[in-house]
């Protein structure tokens, strides 16, 4: 048998449209701790589906190999079965059962149909003193803390025997506290024979602990080093992760920003289910008249959550901080007030949060603007179909006509209908989060002409963006945020990709 | 765009476009004839006509409103105990000598009543609505007995009753044993219904938007009117246009209007379609979930009223399983489950597809037993056809 306990030859996978991982080849030794790491995007979470058979053999090209057998996987069961557990960003918990049932979940053995519950109870109190969790077994989940909830995950994983854990940003929602423990914890998993595989953004976390990292970047491997031989740094690893040219034009702009139109104070936000947690911690920015200030960061960084959260409420349990609009102290307490103080929003999530599905191009268009489109609250029919389809002209919205429903559109023509709810609506502000998502690099072109059309008209943007060529392309100012708060600022002349990670990542 | 000329959609994408828009007025005829072959035509005679539209005129009432309230995404079981409830409360009103006017205004606005105080925990404690109406249900039926001490409630003269079954008619116009009363409003109705849909063609035309082939269209009005005089004739042979089918038709009306050229109707829709991106796009999506239970309630209002006219008395036991009935005229009309989807014109469709069963197996003497079980054969598979054809044209 090999030094190899997991060996992934030429792993190869293709989403419509993208290619997420191209020819990767990784091998992990026994009872290591190796990590990986990248930009938002990169295909590290892609690659640990592969290996854990959430995509099945077939799906993908390319061979694992686990314990020197060659993987044919239908599914994460069939992963679990060979010592290899998962446990994902978002925690998989059932939060209205105790810990000892979580731990036992789906892996119980019965007799004759009947469980054993006191035998269960007293095999989850060994589990949860090799990760060093005290807590009752009989606790409900969701009343401890996200950090523990993260230790039962990883005592759920041990009771299976598994060999091989893989996290998936084990840390992305824990205090530095609980992230030191559950570092302590890998270590002590990895003395006991146990190996891990970490997906991590915190580079300061993966140098301490990990034994090798691996750097993926647009789904190609770039570079494996040994941690401790290599003498490796953190400015080495950020080159790595986003050494990429620039190589789409941005349109070019005449007009300069004018006078602060909005400004934020302090602001915090409360987590909409735990409101002890502060999701969004002290930020404080402004805005000028037409002007593009992009918001960056890695996922789960808080972006989208604080730009609800000014938008009316709309996301956490509460606020505090303070709002100017165009000079003035305002309190918005719902969409409908944002709007009428000037504020648009187009979310991320078109399909959940933006887009009425079943509807057609035109309904869509004019949701926001009904008020403006009617006489004593009769909608002016005409009007409304003009106005749709001057957008669809303007916008170059792909349809066969405004009557199609928007869930027959393809990505790119579904985000031009949003912004045209948006656009008809006529803020002052627009708060865009992610607009480039999931669509083609023309449709990203011509959405840029639109946003670079709004500001050249005085307006602002506030542009929440994952894809860092975008932010530099387009703003004139970039704020850095990571872990809920605004970790620093860049002027367009100053910015550049590896000063946007260092601020994000290092403190 | 500014070319101003006349767009045909592909002939063969039309006709089917159209016949899933209209799939169930073909299945209500096919119903119809059907039973009038079995029934030797009794069933298409101008008493047998005027009685359907009367017996169901209540349900169809109630299908209007829980059309709305299923397009929101919600649900009504409380509306037949409203019903009772409010048909006691104007039987007692009218009784204690208030007149007919101020019975039907202080009826409806108790529906309203009772429809706020339903929305009001739907909308803003997020009760769903199940949980509420299902408590409406009960509390209604139990206030019903409380208020009537379980007995009916006669009423004192027969001015009530000609609400439900009464009929409009100009004497002067009646000759022999035709009412031409009808006939004359049926040409009004027909008349004034070319006219608009000639105007909003011409706009349409005029603006460059597509519209249907100028044959398409003249078959369209042709069908729909002649079903309008058809209709009348009907009416103008037996004895006139009943008042109830005023009531309906003006309801119907006013309601298409509302879910079609009005704002609130469109948030009705953009609300039960998405009611997060509703909120994010400015809609106070709980005032209009909390509008939609009023108009609810003061549909039972009117529904009520109908009804006690009716049966000329306020029935403790009244109402009951007509939520069934309304609900089952707004699915088998093609409203979706998950909301944001539905009309009201659907719904009425609908209603008339039941009303036509039980009538037509009525008349055959089927015991009403069988007639729940073809009823709830005829509930499933036209959901499942509307689902099934949704899905293949990619609609829902």
């Amino acid at each position: 048998m090999s030094e190899y306990i997991l060996e992934m030859h030429n792993v190869t996978k293709d989403f419509p449209g993208v290619r997420a991982l191209e020819n990767v080849s990784l091998n992990v030794r026994k009872g290591e701790i190796y990590s990986i790491c990248g930009e938002n995007g990169a295909g590290k979470s892609t690659l640990m589906s592969i290996i854990s058979g959430v995509f099945p053999k077939g799906t993908y090209e390319g061979r694992i190999i686990l314990k020197g057998k060659e993987t044919h996987y239908h599914s994460v069961k069939d992963s679990e079965r060979d010592g290899l557990a998962i446990i994902h960003q978002e925690l998989a918990l059932s939060p209205y059962l105790p810990i000892y049932e979580n731990i036992f979940l789906g892996h119980m053995k019965t007799n004759l149909g009947i469980i054993n519950w006191n035998y269960y109870i007293k095999e989850s109190q060994k589990y949860l003193q090799r990760v060093g969790l005290k807590e009752n077994p009989a606790t409900i989940v969701s009343k401890i803390g996200v950090g523990k909830q993260q230790l039962v995950e990883i005592a759920r994983a041990l009771s299976k025997k598994a060999e091989i854990l893989i996290l998936d940003e084990p840390t992305s929602s824990l205090n530095d506290e609980d992230s030191e423990k559950l570092l302590q914890l890998i270590i002590e998993l990895k003395n006991h024979g146990i190996t891990c595989i970490m997906i991590s953004h915190k580079l300061n976390e993966i140098l301490e602990i990990a034994d090798r990292v691996s750097v993926l970047r647009d789904g190609k491997l770039i570079s494996t080093y040994d941690v401790k031989n290599d003498n490796i740094h953190e400015a080495q690893l950020i080159k790595d992760m986003v050494g990429r040219d620039l190589t789409t034009r941005f349109p070019e702009r005449k007009t300069k920003p004018g006078e602060i139109v909005m400004e934020v104070k302090n602001w915090s936000v409360y987590h909409p289910d735990y409101h002890s947690i502060k999701v969004i911690d002290d930020a404080s920015f402004y805005v000028r008249s037409g002007e593009i200030v992009a918001f960056c960061g890695p996922m789960g960084a808080g972006r989208t959550e604080l730009m609800m959260s000014i938008y009316g409420k709309s996301y956490g349990s509460r606020s505090e901080g303070e709002l100017y609009l165009f000079g003035k102290k305002v309190e918005l307490h719902s969409p409908r007030e944002a709007i009428a103080a000037g504020l648009g929003y187009l979310s991320e999530d078109r399909k959940n949060l933006g887009l009425i599905l079943i509807q057609d191009v035109k309904t869509n268009i004019s949701l926001s603007s009904l008020q403006k489109l009617s006489h004593l609250g009769i909608v002016d029919g005409q009007q409304e179909i003009t106005e749709a389809e001057r957008f669809k002209e303007e916008l170059k919205i792909k349809t066969p006509s405004i009557m199609q429903l928007t869930r027959n559109l393809s990505g790119g023509n579904q985000q031009k209908v949003a912004l045209s709810r948006c656009l008809l609506a006529d803020p002052e502000i627009f708060i865009i989060d992610e607009p480039t998502r999931g669509i083609d690099v023309g449709a990203k072109l011509e959405i840029y002409h639109i946003l670079t059309n709004i500001v050249e008209r005085g307006k602002s943007i506030i542009l929440v963006t994952s894809e860092l060529p975008e932010a530099l392309g387009l703003a004139n100012r970039i704020y850095v945020m990571n872990e809920g708060r605004i970790k620093g600022m860049l002027h367009q002349e100053e910015a550049t990709q590896e000063k946007i990670m260092h601020i994000a990542l290092l403190d | 765009m500014n070319n101003t000329q006349e767009k045909r959609i592909k002939p063969q994408r039309r006709i089917r476009f159209n016949f899933r828009n209209y799939s169930m007025i073909f299945m209500l005829v096919l119903i119809m004839i059907v039973f009038a072959v079995l029934t030797d035509g009794v069933n298409l005679n101008s008493r047998n006509f005027t009685n359907i539209i009367i017996q169901n005129s209540y349900i169809l009432i109630l299908a209007v409103g829980m059309v709305l309230v299923i397009i929101v995404g919600n649900i009504d079981l409380s509306v037949g105990s409203v019903v009772a409830f409010i048909g006691a409360i104007s039987a007692m009103l009218y009784n204690s000598g208030a007149n007919m006017f101020l019975t039907v205004f202080l009826s409806i606005l108790v529906g309203i009543v009772v429809g706020m105080f339903q929305g009001m925990w739907i909308a803003y404690a997020k009760i769903p609505a199940f949980i509420v109406t299902l408590a409406g249900m009960m509390l209604f039926r139990g206030l019903t007995y409380i208020i009537t001490n379980v007995s009916p409630i006669a009423m004192k003269d027969d001015n009530f009753k000609q609400m439900a079954s009464g009929m409009v008619n100009i004497d002067a116009l009646t000759i022999g044993n035709v009412y031409y009363t009808a006939i004359i409003i049926g040409a009004l109705v027909c008349i004034s219904y070319i006219i608009s849909e000639t105007l909003s063609r011409r706009n349409k035309i005029k603006y460059g938007f597509e519209v249907s082939s100028k044959n398409a269209f003249i078959f369209k009005l042709v069908i729909i009117c002649a079903f309008i005089m058809g209709l009348s004739q009907r009416f103008a042979t037996y004895r006139g246009i009943p008042t109830v089918v005023v009531v309906l038709g003006v309801t119907i009306l006013l309601f298409s209007f509302l879910t079609n050229n009005t704002v609130i109707g469109r948030y009705i829709y953009a609300v039960g379609g998405n009611a997060r991106s509703a909120k994010l796009s400015g809609i106070n999506s709980e005032f209009v979930v909390f509008i939609v239970h009023v108009i609810m309630g003061g549909l039972c209002g009117l529904a009520a009223i109908v009804f006690t006219g009716y049966m000329n008395s306020a029935l403790p036991q009244a109402g009951v399983n007509f939520e069934l009935d309304a609900i089952s005229a707004c699915f088998i009309g093609g409203a979706s489950t998950s909301g944001g989807i539905g009309t009201v014109i659907g719904a009425i469709v609908g209603g008339f597809v039941m009303a036509a069963i039980n009538n037509g197996m009525s008349l055959k003497n089927i015991a009403a037993a069988w007639q729940y079980v073809v009823k709830a054969l005829v509930l499933l598979l036209a959901v499942f056809y509307d689902i099934y054809t949704r899905r293949k044209s990619g609609l829902g």
